[in-house]
C-alpha cells in the first residue's frame, strides 16, 4: 500500500524514470484492485454460506439423490450377480442354458439369507408383472432343489420355463436404466427389446401431464382474466380504496392454503352453500345437485382462487408504473377508449402479464394438496400420483422419473420466458 | 397575431364553468373566457389554482360540473376526449415506450384510418418541423429530454389539429434548454397559425410566448391581458406580486385626486400620489405597487411628485444591475434595480439617499 506514494511523488513530468513509472503504477492498481475485490467476494460468499449449506444439505442433495434414483437399477447387478454375469452370453431367443439357472438358484439362495432377495424381486415386478411372486415361491422352496437347476426352477414354477423374465433381466443388468422414464412416457419393451406404448387400459401418465398441463394453462388464463380487472382498479383507484382493496388480496394470501381448500369444498359440495341456493331459488330440483367438486371444476375454481394473487401482484406492480397520462395521450390523440388500451396500455402490461403467468403456470402444475383434496378422481395433477409413487406404491424410480420430467418442463418453461420476455423483467411486486 | 375581434366569433369559450371534485369547494368559479382563433394564450398561476383543471375540462378530461365550453361555437361538454381532435402535450411528455418515434407520430394518423403513404409523408414532415429528422426509428427511451420534448410537440401536432393544449411541458428540462424550447414553441406556432393553450406556472414562459395571459388564482382568474399590459398595468395585488418583482406599501386612501390619481397615508404619516386603480375610495385600505426598475436614485428635487429619503441597507452586484435593498417609509424590504449603466449612481451601504418615482407607476391596488 505505501509502494505507490514514492513513484507517484517521482512520477512528476521532467523527472527522469517518468517513462517506466506509469506500468509499476498500473500493474500494482491492478492488484491492489483484485486484492480489494478479492476481499469484497470473500465477504460476499460468507454471507450466503449459511443458505448455501442449509440449501446444499436439505434441498440440492436430496434432489440429485431423487433423480439418480430415475435412472439407479442397483438391484438387479447387485442382488443377482452370479445371473447377471452368466446371462451375458445369452442370445435372448431360446431359453439360458443350465449355468444360467444354477447362477440364479445360487443368487436367491445368497439373496435370501442377505434378505435382499425380495428387493430384486420388486424391481422385476416393474418389468414382469408377476415377477415378486414368482421370486417369493421360488425363494420358499430354494433349499430343496438339485441339480440340474434348469428342471428344479422349472418344476418349482413354469414361468422360468418362459423367456420374458430372463429378457428382463438381460435387459436390466446394468448399473442404469431407461425403464421409469419409459413407464412414466407409458412406454415398454417388447419381446424384441423395441420401445413401444403400454396397453391402452394401463397408459395413465401422459394423459395426467396432458391434463395437468391444459388444466394449468386453463388456471392461468382465468387467473390473468379474473386477475387483470383487479389489478387495474388496484394501479388507478386513490390510495385509501385500494389499500382496502389490496387488503383483500392479500388477506386471502396469508391465509392458510388447507383452510382456503377446504372452505371451498364448504362451498362447492353437493349439499353445499352454491348447490343449496340453486335449489333454494328453484333452478334446480334437490335430487339433481350439481356436481361441483372432486373432479375439474373443483380443481380448478379451488386453484384458481387460490394463485389468484401471484397473478395480482406482479400486474399491480407493472401496472403502478404506468402513469394515467399514456391512457390520456391515446384518448387527446383520437383513440377510442378501446383502442388506446389494446394499443397503448396492454402492450405496456405485458411483462406483467408474463412475469404473471410464468408464476401461475409453474405453481399451477407441480400442485399437490388442492388437487388431492377436491380433484376427486378426474382432478388428479401428475403430483397426486408423484406422491402416491413415494408413499403408497413405493415405487420411487418411477415417482423420480415423473418428478424429474415435471422439473424438465418448467426449466424449459423458463427458458422459453427469459428469452421471450427476459428475467429481468419480472417483476413481482 | 391574432388579437380580440369583437365581430369574429370566439374559437374557445368558457361559459359560466364551474368545477368541483369533493361537492364542497369550488376549483374553478364561474370562469367566462375567450379564446381566439390562432392564439396563443397561457393559463399562469400557482399550483392549485385551477389552472390545469380548465385544460383538463377543455380536452375533455375532466367534466365541468356547471356550465358550458363551446369549441368553434360547438358544445363539447358531452364530446369524448377522442372526438374533439384537439392536440395535447403533457407534462411527462407520455410518449408511448413501447413505440418507437416514428410509430408514436404515426398513432393519431392511424387511428384515424389515414393511408401509409400519406402517414409516412406526414411524419416525416413532423419530424423535420421539430428539427429531428434521423430519429424516427429510435425508442423515446433513447432521445434527450429535449428531443423527446419536441416528439411530443410534434406528435400532437402531427395530425393538423386547430388547437393545443399543453399542460407545463417545459418542467422537466433544464433551465437552457428550457428556453431554447419556449422559443421553438412559439416559432412553431407562428409557422403554423394553430391556437394554443398553454399551462405553466413559470411567469417568464408565460410572459415570452403568449399573446395573452390569463393570471389564475383560487379558482379565478384575475386579470386577462396582455404580458406588457400585465406586467405593466397590474390590476390588483396578486398580479403584482405573481408577474414581475414588487415593491409594496400598505397605506391608507387620504383623498381622490383628478387624473384618477388619489393621495395615500403611510403608516408612518408619508403621503405618496399613486395612481387609483383598485380602491375602493377615501378611508379605505390600499397596497401600494411599485416595480423595483421604476425607482429613480436621487431625482432633481422637485422634478417627481414622489420623493424620500431612503437608507441604503444591502447591495447585491448582479451584472446588468445592482439589487438595492433600501429602507424606505419604515419599509426595509423595499428593492431598487439600479441599472449597471454608464455614470449609474454610486450607493454606499448605510449612506442615505433620496429616491422617487411618478405618479403612475405607483399602482394603489386591494390590500
Amino acid at each position: 500500500m505505501a509502494e505507490p506514494i514514492p513513484v507517484s511523488a517521482n512520477g512528476a513530468p521532467g523527472t527522469p524514470g517518468a517513462t517506466d513509472t506509469p506500468d509499476d503504477d498500473v500493474s500494482s492498481l491492478k492488484a491492489r484492485l483484485r486484492r480489494a475485490e478479492r476481499r469484497r467476494r470473500l465477504t460476499a460468499m460468507l454471507l450466503v454460506a449459511p443458505l448455501f449449506a442449509f440449501l446444499l444439505v436439505s434441498f440440492l442433495i436430496p434432489m440429485g439423490d431423487m433423480l439418480l434414483r430415475s435412472v439407479d437399477n442397483w438391484q438387479i447387478p447387485n442382488v443377482l450377480p452370479n445371473t447377471v454375469e452368466r446371462i451375458a452370453a445369452w442370445d435372448g431367443e431360446a431359453l439360458p442354458e443350465e449355468a444360467v439357472y444354477a447362477a440364479m438358484a445360487a443368487d436367491i439362495r445368497a439373496g435370501k439369507e442377505s434378505g435382499e432377495i425380495g428387493k430384486a424381486a420388486t424391481r422385476l415386478n416393474y418389468e414382469v408383472s408377476g415377477a415378486r411372486s414368482l421370486f417369493n415361491k421360488t425363494r420358499r422352496r430354494i433349499e430343496r432343489i438339485e441339480p440340474p437347476y434348469k428342471a428344479a426352477l422349472i418344476d418349482i414354477d413354469r414361468r422360468w420355463g418362459q423367456p420374458d423374465i430372463w429378457q428382463a433381466i438381460k435387459r436390466e443388468s446394468g448399473p442404469y436404466t431407461a425403464s421409469y422414464y419409459l413407464a412414466a412416457a407409458d412406454l415398454t419393451y417388447n419381446a424384441e427389446g423395441e420401445v413401444v406404448a403400454v396397453p391402452e387400459y394401463r397408459q395413465v401418465y401422459v394423459e395426467l401431464f396432458i391434463r395437468t398441463i391444459w388444466m394449468s394453462l386453463a388456471i392461468t388464463g382465468l387467473t390473468i382474466l379474473l386477475g387483470y380487472p383487479v389489478a387495474y382498479l388496484l394501479a388507478n383507484l386513490p390510495l385509501r380504496y385500494s389499500n382496502l382493496l389490496m387488503i383483500l388480496v392479500l388477506l386471502p394470501f396469508w391465509t392458510s392454503l388447507l383452510v382456503r381448500t377446504t372452505t371451498w369444498i364448504t362451498i362447492l359440495q353437493s349439499q353445499g352453500v352454491i348447490n343449496d341456493i340453486l335449489v333454494w331459488l328453484g333452478l334446480i330440483a334437490t335430487d339433481e345437485r350439481l356436481q361441483l367438486i372432486h373432479n375439474k371444476i373443483g380443481t380448478m375454481v379451488a386453484m384458481t382462487h387460490i394463485l389468484l394473487p401471484f397473478m395480482i401482484l406482479p400486474l399491480y406492480s407493472v401496472m403502478k408504473t404506468i402513469p394515467p397520462s399514456y391512457m390520456r395521450a391515446a384518448r387527446s390523440l383520437g383513440a377510442t377508449p378501446l383502442t388506446a388500451f389494446v394499443k397503448v396500455y396492454l402492450p405496456q402490461t405485458v411483462s406483467g402479464v408474463g412475469a404473471g403467468s410464468i408464476l401461475v403456470f409453474i405453481l399451477a402444475i407441480g400442485y399437490y394438496i388442492t388437487p388431492a383434496l377436491v380433484g376427486g378422481e378426474t382432478g388428479q395433477f401428475i403430483s397426486n400420483f408423484i406422491a402416491r409413487h413415494m408413499l403408497v406404491s413405493l415405487n420411487w424410480g418411477l415417482a423420480a422419473a415423473l418428478g424429474s420430467m415435471l422439473l424438465a418442463g418448467v426449466l424449459v418453461l423458463y427458458l422459453v420466458y427469459n428469452k421471450l420476455v427476459g428475467i429481468d423483467n419480472m417483476k413481482l411486486g | 397575431m391574432a388579437q380580440e375581434d369583437p365581430q369574429e366569433e370566439p374559437f374557445v369559450q368558457f361559459k359560466d364553468v364551474q368545477k368541483t371534485y369533493d361537492g364542497e369547494t369550488l376549483v374553478v368559479k364561474n370562469l367566462n373566457l375567450d379564446i381566439a382563433k390562432g392564439e396563443f394564450l397561457t393559463m399562469l398561476g400557482p399550483s392549485g389554482s385551477g389552472k390545469t383543471t380548465c385544460l383538463m375540462m377543455l380536452a375533455g378530461f375532466e367534466t365541468s360540473t356547471r356550465g358550458q365550453i363551446l369549441l368553434d361555437g360547438r358544445p363539447i361538454n358531452n364530446v369524448p376526449p377522442h372526438k374533439r381532435g384537439i392536440g395535447m402535450v403533457f407534462q411527462n411528455y407520455a410518449l408511448f415506450p413501447h413505440m418507437s418515434v416514428a410509430e408514436n407520430l404515426a398513432f393519431p394518423l392511424k387511428v384515424r384510418k389515414i393511408d401509409s403513404a400519406t402517414i409516412e409523408e406526414k411524419v416525416n414532415r413532423a419530424l423535420e418541423m421539430v428539427r429531428l429528422p434521423e430519429m424516427g426509428s429510435r425508442r423515446p427511451a433513447q432521445l434527450s429530454g429535449g428531443q423527446q420534448q419536441r416528439v411530443a410537440v410534434a406528435r400532437a401536432l402531427v395530425f393538423d389539429p386547430d388547437l393545443v393544449l399543453m399542460d407545463e411541458p417545459l418542467g422537466a428540462l433544464d433551465k437552457n434548454l428550457r428556453e431554447e424550447m419556449q422559443f421553438e414553441i412559439k416559432h412553431i406556432h407562428e409557422n403554423l397559425g394553430v391556437t394554443v393553450v398553454y399551462v405553466t406556472h413559470d411567469q417568464s414562459e408565460a410572459l415570452t410566448m403568449s399573446n395573452r395571459i390569463a393570471v389564475f388564482d383560487d379558482g379565478v382568474i384575475q386579470q386577462l391581458d396582455e404580458p406588457d399590459q400585465l406586467y405593466e398595468k397590474p390590476v390588483n395585488t396578486f398580479c403584482a406580486n405573481f408577474i414581475g418583482e414588487n415593491n409594496r406599501l400598505d397605506g391608507e386612501v387620504k383623498s381622490m385626486d383628478e387624473g384618477g390619481l388619489c393621495t395615500v397615508a403611510l403608516p408612518d404619516g408619508t403621503s405618496i400620489k399613486a395612481l387609483a386603480v383598485n380602491v375602493e375610495g377615501v378611508g379605505s385600505r390600499t397596497a401600494l405597487s411599485l416595480r423595483p426598475e421604476r425607482v429613480r436614485i436621487a431625482p432633481e428635487a422637485g422634478s417627481l411628485p414622489n420623493i424620500f429619503p431612503a437608507r441604503v441597507e444591502e447591495l447585491i452586484y448582479l451584472g446588468d444591475h445592482i439589487r438595492t435593498r433600501i429602507s424606505l417609509c419604515g419599509n426595509d424590504q423595499f428593492i431598487v434595480k439600479v441599472p449597471n449603466a454608464q455614470g449609474h449612481a454610486t450607493l454606499k451601504r448605510g449612506a442615505t439617499v433620496d429616491v422617487g418615482w411618478v405618479a403612475d407607476d405607483c399602482r394603489a391596488l386591494d390590500p
